[in-house]
């Protein structure tokens, strides 16, 4: 489903954030890419959205070159990928309902499809009775959830995961990894990229580990190992 | 294409974000309300200059003086040739008697020349023409051709007593100059003017923008087309542009009926006459700069972070 092929990315004056990285995620996959700060994981997820060029290489999502994609297309292209963040990324001067119905807005869903769908998935992630609050008047779990719930209204193919837990405390991390691990066993491709331990070895699934911007390990049922 | 969903939702996104946006929309709203401010103020001086301009330039004429034995009837056959010229906008005729009484009314209280006056058998002024040109840079030329024209001439050279432009030429030419120069330095000074604050402008909602930076990487993020990001903050420059050029008109209201109660005499011009007169011509300006600040810096100002 992406493919990565010899991925380099340089930033100037600066050791090489990516080199050479190579590998293939199939659909269904739930892959967790680890490494220390630093490592490469952020550069990676970004040059996958295309919010990064990559120096050399390339970056296919499915038969689509993403870098070579015009802007039309590429928006056409985002909304097939979900987007979680460590710093939730909400749009602050919007409340939870209109958050999510943001992201169903610029998909093309009409009005009726939002007023019904818009309840059920802030449901789905237990912030039912928050439909109005804006961003700030919620709690990092809060904030993480609704993005969450934001990444999988419009049904995507791919759910990828920045570091969603780095700003959690263990109870909102194990409540995270949860709703990940059910939106993967729906079907839907996840990537995630932590540097926590537990979160890696709780999930027992696919694992690339990136060392100064290499890939060093890639297991199936692998483990946190640097 | 953007159907008529996506353009309520585009209209609604940004009325909503004005709304919420409390301190910068009345900031964004003040900031445009100064710049239309001082159009509007600029359009106001600019009728004061251009009325005290006119006033002087009215006062400005070429009196011919004839001598005592001219009669009336070739005066006001002259005076109808000069009539006929392209350049002149009118001529008096001022007869002897109207001299002598002008002169007596001007010099009422100065009792040694009145009584003076009184001792001569006859009238010592004589009748003149007072020639008006249509615009004051003329006057040059209608001496001229008044001179080169022989057949206008050798008819009336006799009776011509002295023409006094000469007299007048030094004034007329100082002036010539400060109406220029006045008109030159006004121009050049609106011009700047209104550049800066149009740069302030175009500054203040770059930097409300420059604020919601993450937002629109968020937003592209989700997957938004470029004008589904933009069209919110072109309507909330619309909002800015519709809400300043109404207090403006509503500041200029006010300002120009205290200067026509305070000020009419002192300024020749009755200002909130003038203001209501012109009001829609006002209006348009104003709105229409209003609109055009507000929607293109917002639509440079976005378009910055739209890139891919």
């Amino acid at each position: 489903m992406i493919y990565l092929n010899n991925v380099s990315k340089i930033y100037p004056n600066n050791p090489p954030s990516l080199e050479d990285v190579t590998f293939t995620i199939a659909s269904g996959e739930f892959i967790s890419i680890v490494g220390h700060s630093g490592a490469g994981k952020t550069t990676l997820v970004k040059l996958i959205l295309a919010d990064e060029k990559p120096t050399a290489g390339t970056v296919f999502f499915e038969s689509l070159d993403v870098h070579k994609l015009k802007n039309h297309d590429l928006t056409k292209m985002r909304r097939r990928i979900g987007t979680v963040f460590q710093d939730f990324r909400l749009l602050p001067n919007k409340n939870a309902y209109e958050n999510i119905a943001f992201a169903m807005e610029v998909a093309g869903k009409t009005d009726e499809e939002i007023s019904s769908d818009v309840p059920h998935v802030l449901e789905l992630v237990d912030l039912g009775n928050k439909l109005y609050h804006f961003p700030h008047q919620l709690s990092g779990g809060e904030k993480q959830r609704l993005a969450i719930a934001r990444a999988i209204i419009n049904q995507p193919e791919i759910i990828i995961a920045d570091e969603p837990t780095g700003n959690l405390d263990p109870i909102n991390t194990y409540e995270v990894v949860q709703i990940l691990k059910k939106i993967n066993d729906l079907g839907t491709t996840v990537i995630l990229t932590t540097h926590n331990r537990g979160v890696v070895e709780s999930i027992g699934k696919r694992v690339i580990t990136l060392d100064k911007g290499k890939v060093v390990r890639d297991d199936k049922d692998g483990k946190y190992i640097i | 294409m953007l159907n008529w969903t996506g353009t309520k939702r585009i209209f609604k996104s940004g009325y909503i974000n004005f709304k919420r946006n409390k301190m910068i929309s009345v900031s964004s709203v003040l900031v445009v309300t100064i710049t239309l401010s001082f159009i509007a103020s600029l359009f106001f001086l600019n009728v004061i200059l251009n009325f005290s301009l006119s006033q002087i330039r009215d006062k400005v004429d070429v009196t011919i003086y004839f001598s005592a034995k001219a009669t009336e009837d070739r005066i006001l056959s002259f005076k109808t040739d000069i009539e006929s010229m392209p350049e002149v906008s009118s001529v008096d005729y001022i007869s002897a008697e109207q001299q002598l009484q002008n002169f007596r009314e001007r010099h009422t209280n100065d009792y040694m020349l009145i009584q003076a006056l009184d001792e001569l058998d006859d009238n010592p002024l004589t009748a003149s023409l007072n020639i008006k040109a249509k615009d004051s840079k003329q006057y040059e030329g209608i001496v001229k051709s008044m001179e080169n024209d022989s057949s206008l001439m050798k008819n009336n050279s006799s009776i011509i007593d002295k023409i006094n432009y000469n007299e007048n030429k030094a004034v007329i030419d100082r002036l010539n100059i400060i109406i220029d120069g006045a008109q030159k330095l006004g121009l050049i000074i609106t011009t700047i003017l209104i550049i800066i604050s149009i740069l302030i402008t175009f500054n203040t909602i770059r930097l409300t923008i420059y604020m919601a930076r993450e937002e629109i990487g968020v937003m592209r993020l989700v997957g938004a087309q470029n004008r589904y990001i933009r069209g919110p903050f072109i309507v909330e420059g619309v909002i800015y542009g519709l809400l300043s050029s109404v207090i403006t008109m509503l500041v200029f209201l006010g300002v120009t009926l205290w200067l026509s109660n305070n000020m009419t005499s002192f300024l020749g011009i009755d200002m909130y006459k003038n203001y209501i007169s012109n009001f829609f011509n006002i209006f348009g300006i104003i709105f229409g700069s209003g609109m055009l600040l507000g929607v293109v810096s917002s639509y440079l100002a976005v378009k910055k972070y739209l890139r891919k």
